[in-house]
């Protein structure tokens, strides 16, 4: 009786997990022949069906809350994983202004619109997060589509993502310490110990990167991949523990290696991350019941105009500094515009915490505007310098 | 030869461009991935490129050959390489070298440098992978493989300092 029971229960689950991979494909199939980033799409799904919405799955929540972790662990592995640990060092060095004045532009408007709405400090700090970080993801798919990778302002773009990258393997584990509620005192002293442990861990990454390659390098594509993802996730379990959060710790595995066994990694890795994190926007999406986005609309609408303004001045000045001409700064700052699944990383940190649940709708309605209107300002940038600057 | 400008792409490769004689920038974008794009820019906005081509290895290659093989043979010229620590070296045998007339068995190369000497070439052609009798002949070049260290030490052998 009880097998009979339980083999109706993994029908149940295989057909509810199966329709929302099934769902999913349909979307990034429509997003890709519109060249838009799937996320907008999976996010409106998510709200459609979840909490509500129309239906929601029952019994697969379980198996859905531990894969869309992983989706989180497998995002920020395959980001440290883009670059290596040169190139990080190297975008550190030589444009740490570009990254500083992105920052402060970025992260202020998030904060202070946080506490303007009465928000509390941790809630202003994530907010601050979810404005600040670009999609790393959307702004290189798009200057791929467009063919703009040999443009001379490319890689500003980039080395302003990289600044972002790095930016975030020291926010994390603040925020992660901040939202866990603990007071001022002994949460100062948790920050202090979370970032100890993430610097630490950096420059393990940076220095002994080539030795953990070199272990975890096999012919085997099938080895490869275990043992990257195995060590993956016990890092990222380790840093959960330690309160630095997982999601840095696996950033800094994806850091870590480099050669050979980097590209194959990310061959072999992303559509795995595909299937992980396509689950985790999912479910974001699903906690948000719709009938609370209209009263934050307003702010998310505020936020992304203001959103739009201060990541175009970021682009500006970025290639100001490189001796670009105005319409290569103004295609670098509408390609810095689009922000995506690190925001809802970061709005997703707040889930199940005391942190002000309007937080999600906003973060969701804000990342809907911008990971569409991002890409299109990016395509028409030249069409903008030519109405703006017809004057000069 | 023009002024190739080198640039990083975090996450993707290095970008290598100059500008023509005729004002037209042009470069190629390696992908870490190994594929090549070959970049026109713009005249009027030279921040921006006119044409990218995706360019395959054996294409990439192609191109080169058919742009002509110059560069290639001015590379050739200095073949001394260096891969991973590993050095190929061609060294011409002196006369009175201390090693020279003694053959490859009684100079003991490898055991002394754990230098191994793949081909000689003698005034009567190549002798590729030489055995132990062969001579180092003066006059013959060897081309040796092995560290960096026993490529000098086989030098100071073969050759008067």
């Amino acid at each position: 009786m009880i097998l009979a029971a339980s083999s109706g229960d993994t029908a149940v689950v295989f057909i509810e997990i199966g329709l929302i991979l099934f769902g999913l494909g349909l979307l990034s199939r429509l997003s890709d022949r519109i060249g838009l980033s799937p996320i907008p799409a999976y996010l409106i799904v998510g709200l459609a069906f979840g909490t509500g919405g129309f239906i929601g799955p029952n019994l697969s929540m379980e198996f859905l809350n531990v894969a869309s972790e992983i989706g989180v662990v497998l995002l920020l592995f395959t980001l440290g994983l883009e670059y290596t640990p040169q190139e990080l060092s190297r975008g550190l060095r030589s444009n740490a202004v570009s990254g500083m004045v992105d920052l402060a532009l970025n992260a202020t408007p998030g904060v202070l619109l946080a506490l303007v709405l009465g928000w509390s400090l941790p809630t202003a700090v994530l907010l601050g997060g979810i404005t600040y970080i670009s999609s790393s993801g959307v702004v290189a798919k798009v200057l791929r589509d467009l063919q703009r990778l040999g443009n001379r302002e490319t890689p500003a773009i980039l080395s302003v993502l990289v600044i972002e990258d790095l930016v975030m393997a020291l926010y994390l584990p603040v925020v992660a310490v901040m939202i866990a509620g603990s007071d001022l005192q002994t949460g100062a002293l948790a920050v202090t110990i979370a970032l100890a442990i993430a610097g630490l861990l950096l420059i393990v990454a940076l220095r002994y990167g080539h030795q953990i390659s070199r272990v975890l390098n096999t012919r085997s594509d099938e080895s490869l991949m275990l043992g990257v993802v195995g060590l993956t996730l016990i890092i990222a379990g380790i840093a959960q523990e330690l309160d630095v959060s997982a999601a840095v710790g696996a950033f800094l595995v994806g850091i870590s290696l480099s050669g050979p066994v980097q590209q194959r990694a990310s061959s072999l890795i992303e559509p795995l991350r595909d299937l992980f994190a396509g689950i985790f926007f999912v479910l974001f999406a699903f906690r948000i019941d719709p009938t609370t986005m209209p009263p934050v609309l307003l702010p998310a609408l505020t936020l992304a105009v203001i959103g739009i303004v201060t990541k175009m001045l970021t682009g500006w000045l970025a290639g100001r500094r490189q001796g670009f001409a105005a319409r290569a700064r103004i295609r670098a700052g509408t390609a810095l515009i689009a922000r995506g699944e690190f925001s809802i990383v970061i709005a997703g940190l707040s889930v199940g915490t005391a942190i002000d649940p309007r937080l999600l709708p906003l973060t969701a309605t804000y990342v809907l505007i911008l990971a569409v209107s991002g890409p299109v300002l990016t395509r028409f940038a030249d069409n903008l310098s030519n109405t703006f600057l017809r004057g000069r | 030869m023009a002024d190739v400008q080198e640039t990083h792409l975090p996450g993707i490769g290095v970008r290598f461009d100059f500008p023509t004689s005729t004002g037209t920038r042009v470069g190629v974008l390696v992908h870490k991935t190994g594929r090549r794009e070959l970049l026109v820019y713009q005249q009027e906005d030279p921040d921006e490129c006119a044409i990218s081509v995706d360019l395959a290895r054996d294409e990439a290659r192609t191109l080169a050959e058919m742009l002509g093989a110059s560069r290639i043979i001015e590379q050739l010229d200095n073949l001394r390489q260096e891969v991973d620590g590993l050095s190929i070296d061609w060294i011409t045998i002196d006369e009175n070298a201390e090693w020279a007339n003694r053959t490859l068995s009684e100079a003991a190369i490898h055991t002394q440098t754990g230098v191994s000497i793949v081909a000689m070439i003698t005034a009567n052609g190549p002798i590729v992978a030489p055995g132990a009798g062969d001579v180092l002949r003066p006059g013959t070049t060897i081309v040796a493989v092995g560290l960096a260290e026993g490529i000098r030490k086989l030098t100071t052998r073969l050759r008067l300092s």
